[in-house]
């Protein structure tokens, strides 16, 4: 029988690959924009998968604020990137290094 | 067993979509493998009984965020070959820190399953009720012990949408907008005259 366990592991590897992603695209926004978005996802089917199984709905109102977040981050992340493409033509983020921070 | 097969089908799914998308050479392609895994991770939400998360998965995700990420990869002008240059440098390194996030995750799972830990216990004040749909659980818990906190949510939606067409918006001088203080103010003594003139003269203007 499934459980939460196995719930648990898929969610897992899902945040591993988004943190690889991050790793392995470090030039390209988009795709690191993207890895965010599946980290997200691992941490929405995290929440929801212990909400299912421990009967407590709170999980999934959880859930639902990521999601809002999620959405709200991945509007405005693209809207910085349009503008920095606009600027520089180019989105290799690896060596923006404008602000000399 | 339709159940557990099922469940391994959006599992093995939702993992495969997930790791096309951070390899695939394309970010177009990306974007569409991405869309599958939250296609799939909707249906693993619906076989643990979350209907209503699973919906908002589908609309929020895949309808907005995943055409939004279509949307500016295709508008762009962006050489993506250029862009994949570091990545055979950065595999390994990316694969060992993976591998050890991975064996901890694993590690905290086989923890949790042994059964020695001290989780909080739901204390049943947002439990489905009896008879109740998802849905209708969700809503009720939302309108009322979450009412702040969700209009909070519709608040950040708010600052990001204005954020967003803060940041794009440009002032462009090659088109020649509407002014509308300029019209309001306009007076009619100032924008018409009125002229008498003489028969076969003409007019000045």
């Amino acid at each position: 029988m499934i459980g939460v366990e196995h719930y648990v592991v898929v969610s897992s590897i899902l945040f591993v690959l988004g943190v690889l992603g991050i790793f392995l695209n470090r030039k390209n926004v988009i795709v690191i924009l993207m890895a965010i978005e599946l980290i997200l996802l691992a941490v929405n089917l995290n929440l929801v998968a212990f909400s299912a199984f421990l009967g407590d709905l709170t999980g999934q109102i959880f859930a639902m604020f990521v999601l809002t977040v999620a959405a709200g981050e991945a509007a405005v992340g693209l809207a910085i990137l349009v503008i920095y493409f606009r600027g520089r033509g180019t989105i290799a983020v690896d060596d923006v290094n404008r602000m000399k921070g | 067993m339709i159940h557990v097969l099922a469940f391994y089908l959006f599992a093995v799914m939702t993992i495969a979509s997930g790791a096309i998308t951070i390899l695939s050479r394309n970010p177009v392609h990306s974007v569409l493998w991405l869309i599958l895994a939250f296609f799939n991770a909707a249906g693993l939400m619906v076989l643990a009984g979350a209907e209503f998360i699973a919906m908002l998965l589908v609309i929020v995700y895949v309808g907005a965020v995943a055409v939004l990420f279509l949307f500016v990869v295709m508008m762009l002008d962006i050489d993506f070959a250029e862009l994949r240059a570091g990545f055979v440098r950065y595999m390994p390194f990316g694969a060992l820190v993976a591998v050890v996030l991975l064996c901890e995750m694993v590690l905290g799972i086989g923890a949790y399953r042994a059964g020695n830990l001290k989780l909080g216990t739901p204390d049943g004040t947002a439990a489905t009720p009896v008879g109740a749909s998802n849905i209708e659980a969700i809503g009720a818990l939302l309108y009322s012990r979450y009412l702040f906190l969700f209009e909070a949510a519709g608040l950040i939606l708010l600052v990001a949408m204005i954020g967003a067409i803060v940041l794009t918006h440009r002032q462009r001088s090659d088109t020649r907008g509407q002014n509308i203080s300029k019209q309001v103010a306009r007076r009619p003594d100032e924008a018409t005259v009125n002229v008498k003139p003489e028969v076969g003269q003409g007019v000045t203007l």
